[in-house]
């Protein structure tokens, strides 16, 4: 449904071909995808291509003794070997530390592992041959030999001075401590009538996107040109680390994202075996694929979550909220990602725990720990799923003791619209929220009074459901805060160049990056709008070093609000200039014309003035026919970064409702409701697809999804058979609505939504669970809440 | 992954199958519907340098009613077997049992023959052969033999088939007067393998079971038969305090393993409540009334 | 004795999306792998080569399977349609093209990795039980993994078409 009555920011006389904002349009980049003509990393074959396997450490920890690659240098297909002393000739080293955040460290990393291996799964040599297969058999001719050392498995002993420091110059296995703090928490507590609390655990997840990790190389010696197609949700970022880290001169370093099979913030890190195999084709001047296969994805991928929080709520006797305290702590893998640090996570639990609310004085500490695991990193929501667990999980236990309905619990205590802009302590600010009409939206959508009426008398038919609901706040459209102050190397800003074609079309160039959320679809439908073009007569060019202005790809939900609010200038200032020239082609003003739906047309009659082809054919082919003063400037780019916040705050509230078989533990998802507020809506049938994608992994989250380690540090789950992801056979629809509450950091007044349904659904089927368990005596507090964590909070095992 | 190396051979007739197995022994793998082997290789857990290729071996193929029997090829296809009318009407607790037999791409290509000879304890045909007490039809160079399917599973992965041998068919006999069929498998995702599962067979009459069979499957490193608890259904009439019995005398008939997805206490919580829902689906059938 | 020598290359003879095809093939490789690699036919994707995520479903023989569960050599004289001939020609190109159009409208695909394999697995579904319900088609298509949709929109495409394919209302 269009959108134009929810106060969307853009003006009416801007918006010519008003129905494209706010008009849910299928994609047009989507039918190639229909047809099996997508153009992913592995169906690029350049001629002479070279497959790249890797030989993985087997060991958490362990220390190289032999290496000898001979025999498989000379198996049969095999052009090279790789080793790690030879990648450290040819790569700097990259050490991923957020010099903003004080105290943080981690230990320099190359691509290859070279004296010791530090978790299972890290890369020791690439193989590089002609086909993927006579790789893998030359994997089994290197002979390596190993010195296991003991590894570090647990974050809550990796602190203990008798564990193991994994890097020993940095003094102990911590990667960095935050303490965030506002008013007197001890003085909260101490007056407090009702203290509630929990100890959290979140299971470690892995993005499993169903494309794996791709990328391929082609250094041409010749002109010292390195291309690379990589499955990337960041080419500019790429570009900029390769070119640092192999000492090439940026502007021969092309980086073409071309389809991607899925992202979610995985595919934003830098990975070892990638960057090898970057080198094996610079060293070879030959093109050479590396494409994970599902078995290494579990412990290559860099994995998320992992929490333990203890949390605890202080409450006065109406039931206000005086203080909330969180202790989170989150084991990380041997070194801290590159180049976006592993602290993401715990920066945000730490900002964030209860931060819909009134939530009084606070204090919250983060502590990430070094483990002989997985590298971790950034995964949809970042660390938000976790603070809103905490919170939400908070919440209920505090309206259960006060004997509140959980959902007026929440209303009383919403932070008071008045108090908009609010800054909480760690630097976020609340810009305006629609939290009060976002619940009474959400309550009524799912007929929440008919759903707990009909609770009890199920209950007593022996049939457990819960209500769990999850308010939630949640970035987007992030500043330099996040990564520029820290020293990383990626875009905050964004551009959007048009090109008026020589027939009246426009080609959009944008510095976003299209993973299937919509990023195409969102520039095409801004400049529809803005420039009077009808949508099919729009082109748009992502994902090409070359070929786009710089900016930041796609993560931390910030490409419609970012990129579009650059599209949205850039279109203004085309359509400026295409009036400004037919105002001097016809010796008038530019305010008496317009453009709708590719022509140039009288304002007020709407008359026929001239085609846009005209204006194009004139001001390319028939400059003859243009004054002599008057040079039209028919390509123009504009750039956008958000600098008011460090980000602009969304709200949403999510809804899920359950039924638990009590004798099996097995939990049925019945319903979720989602109302989100994402400010200005370009296309809703792709925002609210966003969501529902979003929501699912979040319940993939709350009852499916963890990687188990054993003590020794093997990933023991490291198989689509065995690590639970979501299907359709458990999954429920999803009713999505929202409220709109634009931005005023642009004009366009769009905030982002494609992590919002993981910012909520884990913590609404938690706390459902926790409803049905409840008049049972049982809760969990960890999730996955797997049928046998449920069995054993029943007491029906031991 | 990739494949390993191997080679490969495709013979034109049983006997020269047999022939190849036994040329062959260990170093070879027999390829029926490839959805076990063929995973297996391409993750490299399997290494043999022969693949002896059965598709398309007449003689291994069909589903007939010969005599009082139905027999089933051994390489007769799931999805074959699930929309047979042979099937539904002579081992109807086949019928039931093959919507959960993982998904319509895998049973498109996987063989009744080969989920047998795999064996693998959480797999559901087994457990149906079991319960239903089919015979197997098993060729070698001595010729054929038959063997319960209650004597063919041994262990994981492990059977009464010598180096040699390969299955030929499944013979099962048919329904008896007032027989019921149930089958119930507990699973995390639908299509996954079991967590725990139950095929079972009984005369029904009134609230009376008798001539029960009760296979358990993905609880131990076979098909198990649930006697002790099975003894117990048996007498007089099914009571709520019956069943309760039952799933106590349970203990004495399973035992499972801990294991990195589920502990011990967890599988026979859930074989408890499979023995009681599968008494419940046999009294109304949930299941399949299949005789007069 | 004439007994036939074990090969590691064989040569056959199949028919892809209606177009006959003949190479030699080495034994080891997959039916998935020889689409893509050795007839350029990308739309059959790879995203586990266990079986598990279905995104490499083809037709074999006018029924769905895994194409990472099948060698290349396993195909010699079958009829193989892949997403790139399902809607072109042959049995059932209008129920593709129903649900291509479907899935287009509801943006029932977003990174498009799934998205072949989900036509053809729904497509199989359409065709032998127009009638399905909701439930009926989120349990057939349980066998294909898809982490970007949450699997509503593509339910709501298939059960628009078998609708429209059944004839009759809700």
């Amino acid at each position: 449904m269009p959108q134009e009555s929810r106060g969307a920011a853009v003006s009416a006389a801007d918006r010519r071909d008003g129905n494209t904002i706010g008009a849910s349009l299928p994609r047009t980049n989507a039918l190639r995808l229909l047809a099996g003509r997508g153009q992913y990393v592995d169906d690029i074959n350049p001629p002479r291509c070279l497959h790249a396997v890797v030989l993985r450490s087997p060991y958490a920890h362990a220390r190289i003794t032999r290496l000898d690659v001979a025999a498989a240098a000379a198996a049969p297909g095999v052009v090279r070997v790789l080793t790690g002393r030879e990648v450290v000739a040819l790569c700097d080293p990259y050490v991923g530390v957020l010099q903003h955040v004080p105290g943080m460290q981690s230990a320099p990393q190359w691509p290859l592992a070279v004296e010791r291996a530090c978790w299972q799964g890290e890369p020791v040599a690439l193989v590089a041959a002609a086909t993927r297969a006579e790789a893998e058999d030359a994997l089994a001719l290197i002979e390596i030999e190993w010195d296991e050392l003991p590894a570090v498995t647990d974050a809550e002993s990796a602190l203990d001075p008798a564990t193991p420091v994994i890097h020993l110059e940095l003094g102990s296995n911590l990667c960095f401590e935050r303490v965030v703090e506002a008013g007197d928490v001890a003085a909260a507590f101490a007056q407090a009538a009702h203290v509630v609390e929990a100890e959290f655990v979140t299971g470690r997840h892995t993005a499993v996107t169903l494309e794996p990790r791709s990328l391929l190389a082609d250094f041409n010696a010749a002109d010292g040109q390195l291309t690379v197609w990589h499955s990337t949700q960041v080419p500019y970022m790429m570009q900029w680390i390769i070119a640092r880290h192999f000492r090439l001169p940026e502007t021969q370093v092309r980086v073409i994202a071309p389809d991607i099979g899925g992202g979610f913030g995985m595919k934003i890190h830098i990975y070892g075996d990638e960057m090898a195999a970057v080198a094996a084709s610079l060293v070879l001047g030959r093109p050479v694929k590396f494409v994970a296969d599902r078995l290494e994805s579990f412990v290559g991928d860099f994995h998320a979550r992992g929490h333990r929080v203890r949390a605890r709520m202080a409450l006065s006797k109406d039931g206000e909220i005086l203080g909330v305290e969180a202790d989170d702590l989150y084991g990380i893998g041997a070194y801290s990602g590159y180049p976006r640090g592993s602290a993401n996570e715990g920066l945000q639990v730490s900002n964030l725990v209860c931060a819909a609310y009134r939530r009084g004085a606070y204090r919250a500490v983060t502590r990430a720990v070094f483990q002989n695991k997985a590298m971790y990193g950034q995964y949809r929501a970042v660390g938000h799923p976790v603070a809103c667990l905490v919170s939400e999980g908070l919440m209920d236990l505090a309206a259960a003791k006060l004997d509140v309905d959980p959902a007026e619990f929440r209303r009383r205590n919403y932070i008071s619209p008045e108090s908009y802009p609010l800054k909480l302590a760690g630097g976020p600010v609340l810009e305006k929220l629609s939290q009060h009409e976002a619940l009474e939206q959400l309550l009524q959508m799912m007929d929440y009074r008919g759903l707990r009426a009909e609770q009890l008398p199920l209950r007593k038919q022996g049939i457990h459901r819960g209500i769990g609901l999850a308010s939630f706040v949640e970035n987007s459209n992030p500043s330099a805060a996040t990564y520029g102050q820290g020293g990383v190397s990626i875009a905050s800003q964004d551009s959007c160049t048009l090109k008026l074609t020589a027939t009246g079309g426009i080609v959009a160039a944008s510095s976003i990056t299209e993973c299937g959320q919509g990023g195409y679809a969102v520039i095409q439908q801004v400049v529809a709008a803005v420039c009077g073009v009808p949508f099919a007569q729009i082109k748009v060019v992502l994902g090409d070093t070359e070929t786009t202005p710089v900016g930041g790809g796609v993560w931390g939900s910030r490409g419609t609000g970012i990129c579009g609010e650059a599209a949205l200038q850039a279109g203004k200032a085309l359509k400026a200039n295409i009036l400004a020239f037919v105002a001097r082609l016809k010796e008038s003003e530019a305010s008496l014309y317009d453009i709708r739906d590719g022509h140039v047309i009288d304002a007020s009659t709407a008359a026929l003035v001239m085609s846009l082809e005209d204006v194009a054919r004139t001001a390319y082919f028939r400059t003859d026919q243009v004054p002599k003063d008057f040079q039209p400037e028919l390509t123009v780019t504009r750039s956008y970064a958000q600098k008011t916040w460090n980000g602009a705050y969304t709200n949403g509230i999510q809804a899920s409702y359950v039924e638990i078989d009590i004798d099996t533990g097995f939990v049925k998802l019945l319903g979720h409701w989602v109302v989100d507020d994402c400010g200005t809506i370009i296309n809703p049938l792709l925002v609210d697809e966003q969501i529902r994608g979003a929501c699912v992994q979040g319940m993939g989250a709350a009852l499916f999804e963890q990687c188990l380690y054993s003590d020794e540090g093997q990933l023991l789950n490291g198989s689509l058979m065995d690590y639970l992801v979501p299907m359709a056979g458990e999954m429920p629809d999803i009713a999505v609505g929202h409220t709109c509450t634009p931005t005023a950091t642009s004009e366009l007044g769009a905030k982002g939504a494609g992590e919002a349904g993981t910012a909520g659904a884990s913590a609404a089927v938690l706390n459902a669970v926790n409803d049905a368990l409840r008049p049972l005596g049982a809760s969990v507090a960890e999730i996955p809440a797997t049928p046998e964590r449920i069995l054993r909070a029943l007491g029906r095992i031991d | 992954m990739k494949a390993p190396a191997f080679s490969y051979l495709r013979p034109e007739s049983v006997s020269q199958a047999i022939d190849f197995i036994e040329f062959y022994g260990d170093d070879a793998r027999l390829l029926a519907g490839g959805q076990s082997l063929l995973a297996a290789l391409n993750m490299r857990l399997a290494a043999p340098s022969v693949l002896i290729d059965l598709n398309g071996l007449p003689e291994l193929g069909g589903i007939s009613v010969q005599g009082d029997k139905l027999v089933i090829g051994a390489l007769t296809r799931h999805a074959e077997i699930e929309c047979s009318p042979l099937v539904a009407q002579h081992a109807p607790l086949l019928s039931l049992a093959m919507p959960h037999v993982a998904h319509a791409a895998i049973r498109n290509r996987g063989t009744i023959g080969g989920s047998i000879a795999f064996a693998d304890p959480a797999a559901e045909l087994p457990a149906c052969c079991v319960a239903l007490d089919a015979v197997f039809v098993v060729a070698g160079r001595g010729g054929e033999r038959r063997v319960r399917a209650r004597d063919f599973f041994l262990g994981l992965y492990d059977t009464a088939l010598q180096t040699g041998e390969m299955l030929l068919a499944a013979e099962f006999s048919g329904v008896r007067t007032s027989e019921r069929v149930a089958f119930r498998e507990l699973a995390r995702r639908h299509g996954d393998y079991a967590i725990a599962g139950l095929a079972a067979r009984a005369t029904v009459n009134g609230n009376a079971l008798r001539d029960v069979d009760f296979a358990f499957f993905a609880v131990d490193t076979k098909p198990v038969l649930a006697t002790h608890a099975v003894a117990i259904l048996e007498q007089g009439t099914v009571t709520p305090e019956r069943v309760q019995l039952a799933q106590q005398a349970l203990a004495q008939d399973l035992a499972p393993q801990d294991d990195v997805h589920y502990s011990s206490a967890m599988r026979m919580q859930l074989a408890r409540v499979l023995l009681a829902r599968a008494v419940g689906d046999l009294l109304q059938p949930a299941g399949v009334q299949v005789s007069q | 004795m004439s007994s036939p020598q074990p090969v590691t290359e064989a040569d056959i003879a199949l028919a892809v999306n209606g177009e006959n095809v003949a190479r030699r093939v080495p034994v080891r490789q997959n039916l998935a792998d020889f689409l893509r690699d050795t007839l350029g036919l990308t739309g059959t994707h790879v995203g586990c080569e266990h079986g598990v995520c279905g995104a490499c479903t083809v037709r074999c023989n006018g029924a769905i399977v895994r194409a990472c569960l099948m060698l290349a050599v396993q195909a010699d004289g079958a009829e193989i349609v892949t997403i790139e001939g399902a809607a072109v020609e042959g049995d059932n190109a209008d129920v593709m093209a129903d649900l291509q159009r479907e899935f287009h409208q509801r943006n029932a695909l977003q990174c498009g990795f799934c998205t072949p394999a989900m036509l053809l697995t729904a497509a199989e579904l359409i065709t032998v039980r127009p009638q399905a319900s909701r439930d009926e088609i989120r349990t057939h298509l349980s066998g294909n993994y898809c982490r970007c949709t949450g699997y509503q929109s593509i339910v709501d495409a298939v059960e628009a078409v078998c609708r429209k394919r059944a004839g009759a209302q809700p």
